[in-house]
């Protein structure tokens, strides 16, 4: 733990051996699956007309939502509302093919099945669709005014309206020194995963099972999803993540249509069939995320100390909430960030519109908080000429207040109480690392020659690892070798590499003998998934555990084996010795593949440890074989299962340019603190700061859904759509770690998924609004993303004010 | 009314393959489903995103714009073609290794051939070169800086320089800083492809 240690996967990867889902299946028996979506954003269904298709070779099926009741009752109901809230009163899921109407461009209404893709989009081509078409409801403005519904049976377009008190913010804010409103906006983003969504699915009439291979980010979710929705036992359902192309979020809904759509055709058709979504599918077909409005008011005193906070959110969850409340929620509470307001109350409205739905995307709401306390931060320290990590320092949690209960209710439904953290300490790091009191000298001589350079910091908290649990199993095979599996999946993160660094520590074997699998239901059938930054801390502390109970055993064996007491014993490179012992000795030592012979009374021996086996003598010869309270076997398998999450926090600084003619910005310097408590391998925490740092620019400066009055989004292709290439992402980013132990957990780590993404939008505006500043009129930002259009019409606007 | 299929000969990695295709069918596609080399993967579908990117007579070409029956008298280079004879991987190949220059590894195939050539061209490319270099690719995981890094440690280690980037390895055979190979394609219970 804690050694940079390469990744084991990369070895596949780097050779093209990569096996995505769109690998698997690959031949010419494989059946191919396409989708007719809805080329307008609200209409009602009048009639569809498959006739045509009928006639074309090659196609196998094609259904619309009449068809669905006939082939399996569940799937003409509407998909499941995955995440239910009391406050979500009218909560609303899309059907696996549309009903009567359409609530976004992309939904889907027509599924065809077909030789290759190729033929199976012929196919979808000659489907001829009436429809009705209604005016659309787009943008937050739009639902707020509810002039028109998404869904004639939700009024006001309202999903959801959650209130949170602590202590009395608005007469704290009346009774306040100082007061200020600030009214903020943010676009929406996506994910945009470098693979899109797929599923393999094959059924076995063999075996009367199901096996189906999708790109999730919850294989056991998909899996259950499956059984209930296709009428068949649990049991019969195999779900297998394998590598997966990216997730950051949007895989972890679930089910898709496509997704219990194609293990349906594989059943009804009894052929392999496959679906893999091409990028404009991904734009319109799956989630977004980030689309809110903010009202804040804020009252403090002279120091620029917190007294009341009111916020009032209006969160845009697109057409439908298959997820539930997860991101205003987050949005909400993590707002406080490392701060201690006295007295606050948050109030969010969570609004259909007649686009493509919400779900987490990295940060899952925590951006658009950020966003929110630290563009109220900046606007406190303008308003007293204070320095802006002045203001911060005066209102953040001292390391001696911790655990800190803030009287909240946090996503996962727990208390939210921050576990650890040092904020003073991540403050004096990060000014030291970005230069924040040199600045003003290096800003004054840019401004002398005509130059505007701006500095923006912004700091956040960030609830990681949340429950229930993850599970894991650890079986050290005869051959030595360890087996271990844990249910939640991976997109990137290098689990196979630091999972096994954690087994290798804790069992005493060699790195390069530890095998990971992941997202496997017929390896570990209880898990619950990757989001949250949940991976290293729910499954790394129960591979933790497992591998602790297979070495309990390992010793438990290897001292009866070897006559002396587990407490004279030490396990390394793979083999239990007596401390202290000569390394020749006979009888002091027995390698793990033999004692794992030795777990398991055979009648009949297989290979060289078992040989090995037959010089040592365990059992009790007065007991059965496998003594009471006890199985054959060296296995470990444990849960893992936390009170409540564990708090990551960090800081981001950013030293912008902005072109005085263009409004050009160019990044100069971007640095990160970032402490996610004891870090299991640097080089890939380092690593999703990295990817992360990236995304919030993206989301910052360039990114953002064009969805034009009739709802059809105009963007829908990388070519328009802005996502960063290298040209776009500062040379470089400076990042220092702090370690402040969790102690929730056995391992003391924190969640590090997120962390790079969390402040790019309030870093952004901030160093941007400190830029123009140094040139007459300076003026506020608050609407993110910026781009250099925005800024000088900003400019414009400001001059002729 | 049955596709038209035409008969041409594929040649991809130095094998030539006889195949029978509609004229439609991308490059990409032929390589991944009908040849069933997966490696060269497909992000976008219209040229942008680099992940798809293949040399053709040892120019990067996206397969995702190519139809596979105009390259018939070319020669195709693929991800899976770019490891030295002797099986271990190629200088690209192993500065990503090095440096942590992939996460998902989705779009990682497109960089390793895009550097391949770009480096056949510039084997010493300044820091803005090797940012250059890339700068036609997209990636969602890294953030790049360390794809960077490994422009520059790939024209090392083209030179024949040993001087070890960013991370170590803990496995035994560490003193040469790599892991040694085990291809676990033919046990890989995470896809079930084991039979």
């Amino acid at each position: 733990m804690g050694q940079k240690v390469q990744r084991v996967e990369d070895q596949r990867f780097l050779r093209g051996h990569g096996r995505y889902v769109d690998d698997v299946a690959v031949d010419a028996q494989t059946l191919h699956a396409a989708v007719l979506r809805s080329p307008h954003a609200h209409a009602r269904i009048v009639d569809i007309d498959v006739s045509a298709v009928l006639d074309l070779e090659g196609v196998h099926a094609v259904w619309t939502y009449e068809d669905l009741a006939e082939l399996s009752p569940p799937m003409a109901e509407p998909l499941p509302l995955l995440i239910p809230h009391p406050a979500l009163t009218h909560g609303r899921t899309q059907y696996a093919l549309a009903k009567d109407e359409v609530n976004y461009m992309g939904e889907a209404v027509a599924f065809v099945v077909a030789e290759d893709r190729y033929v199976a989009e012929d196919a979808v081509g000659l489907i001829r669709v009436e429809y009705a078409v209604l005016p659309p409801v787009v943008g937050i403005p739009a639902a707020r005014a509810a002039e028109r519904l998404v869904h004639d049976d939700v009024p006001a377009n309202l999903g959801a309206r959650l209130e949170q008190n602590v202590g009395d913010a608005p007469a704290a804010i009346a009774s306040a020194p100082h007061r200020l409103a600030l009214d903020l906006t943010v676009e929406r983003s996506a994910c945009m995963p470098m693979e899109g969504r797929g599923t393999v699915a094959r059924w076995d009439p063999d075996l009367n099972r199901l096996q189906a291979w999708t790109s999730t980010q919850t294989s056991t979710g998909v899996r259950a999803a499956l059984a209930v929705k296709m009428g068949l036992d649990l049991g019969q359902v195999d779900v297998i993540t394998p590598d997966v192309g990216g997730g950051f979020g949007v895989k972890i809904n679930h089910p898709w249509p496509e997704e219990l759509l194609v293990p349906l055709a594989a059943r009804v058709l009894g052929r392999t069939v496959k679906f893999t979504e091409d990028r404009r599918e991904h734009f319109i077909s799956t989630a977004h995320e980030r689309g809110q409005e903010q009202h804040i008011e804020v009252g403090f005193d002279d120091d620029g100390r917190l007294l009341g906070l009111d916020v009032m959110l209006w969160h845009d969850h697109g057409a439908y909430t298959p997820y539930g409340l997860i991101v205003p929620i987050i949005t909400s509470t993590q707002l406080l960030g490392p701060y201690k307001p006295q007295n606050y109350r948050v109030v969010f409205e969570s609004l259909y519109t007649n686009t493509v739905m919400v779900t987490p995307y990295r940060g899952a709401g925590r951006p658009q908080a950020c966003y929110a306390m630290e563009r109220t931060m900046d606007a406190i320290a303008s308003y007293l000429g204070k320095d802006r990590a002045e203001v911060r320092a005066a209102n953040f949690i001292q390391p001696d207040e911790f655990p800190y209960d803030h009287g909240l209710i946090f996503q996962d439904g727990r208390e939210l109480e921050y576990d650890s953290g040092d904020y003073p300490a991540s403050l004096e790091k990060l000014k030291t690392l970005v230069g924040w009191d040199e600045f003003p000298a290096f800003q004054a001589e840019m401004a002398a020659q005509g130059r505007r350079v701006g500095i923006g910091l912004a700091c956040y908290v960030e609830g990681t690892g949340v429950g229930p649990y993850e599970g894991a199993h650890v079986h050290i095979e005869t051959s030595g070798k360890v087996k271990v599996a844990t249910g939640l999946t991976t997109q990137g993160q290098g689990h196979a590499t630091v999972f096994a660094q954690l087994v290798a520590d804790e069992l005493g074997v060699r790195f390069e003998d530890v095998e990971v699998v992941t997202g496997d239901t017929r390896r570990m059938p209880y898990a619950v998934g990757t989001f949250a930054s949940r991976a290293a801390v729910m499954s790394g502390s129960a591979i933790h555990l497992a591998a602790k109970r297979a070495k309990e055993k390992v010793l438990k064996i290897a001292a009866d084996a070897l006559e002396v007491d587990e407490k004279d014993l030490q396990i390394v490179d793979g083999v239990v010795s007596v401390v202290g012992a000569p390394p020749d000795s006979v009888g002091a030592s027995i390698d793990l593949g033999t004692v794992s012979v030795l777990s398991n009374p055979l009648r009949y021996a297989f290979d060289e440890a078992s040989k090995r086996a037959t010089q040592f003598q365990v059992g009790d010869p007065g007991k059965p074989p496998v003594p009471e309270d006890e199985e054959p076997g060296l296995e470990g398998k444990d849960f893992y299962s936390p009170e409540r999450a564990t708090f990551a926090s960090g800081m981001h600084a950013v030293i912008v340019e902005t072109d005085p003619e263009t409004a050009e910005i160019t990044i100069l310097k971007y640095a990160v603190v970032h402490d996610c408590g004891n870090l299991i391998n640097p080089m890939i925490v380092e690593g999703q700061i990295h990817g992360g740092v990236a995304q919030g620019v993206g989301g910052a400066l360039y990114e953002r859904m064009a969805y034009d009055e009739s709802g059809q989004l105009l963007n829908a292709s990388f070519m328009d759509f802005l996502m960063p290439y290298v040209t776009e992402v500062p040379d470089g980013i400076d990042i220092d770690h702090l370690e402040t132990p969790s102690p929730l957990n056995p391992l003391g780590i924190k969640g590090a998924g997120e962390a790079g993404v969390i402040p790019s939008a309030a870093v952004f505006a901030a160093a941007i609004e400190d830029a123009e500043r140094t040139a007459s009129p300076g003026f506020a930002i608050t609407a993110m993303p910026i781009s250099p259009s925005e800024l000088f019409a900003l400019r414009r606007s400001k001059e002729s004010s | 009314m049955s596709e038209e299929r035409l008969d041409f000969v594929l040649t991809v990695n130095g094998t030539t393959h006889a195949v029978r295709l509609p004229p439609r069918r991308l490059l990409s596609d032929a390589l991944r489903h009908d040849l069933g080399l997966t490696g060269t993967h497909v992000g976008c579908e219209h040229g942008v995103c680099g992940a798809c990117t293949v040399l053709l007579d040892g120019r990067a070409v996206r397969s995702c714009l190519v139809f596979a029956v105009s390259t018939q008298d070319a020669e195709v280079t693929t991800v899976e073609g770019l490891t030295e004879p002797d099986g271990s991987l190629g200088p690209v190949q192993q500065a990503f290794l090095e440096c942590h220059g992939l996460q998902c590894g989705f779009c990682t195939p497109g960089f390793l051939t895009t550097i391949t050539a770009g480096l056949r061209d510039n084997p010493s490319p300044t820091h803005e070169e090797a940012r250059d270099m890339i700068a036609g690719n997209l990636c969602r995981c890294t953030g790049y800086q360390n794809i960077v890094k490994a422009v520059e440690r790939a024209a090392e280690i083209a030179h024949g320089f040993e001087t070890v980037a960013g991370a170590t390895s803990s496995a035994t055979g560490a003193e040469s800083g790599q892991l040694e190979y085990e291809d676990r394609d033919d046990d890989n219970a995470s896809t079930g492809l084991g039979a």
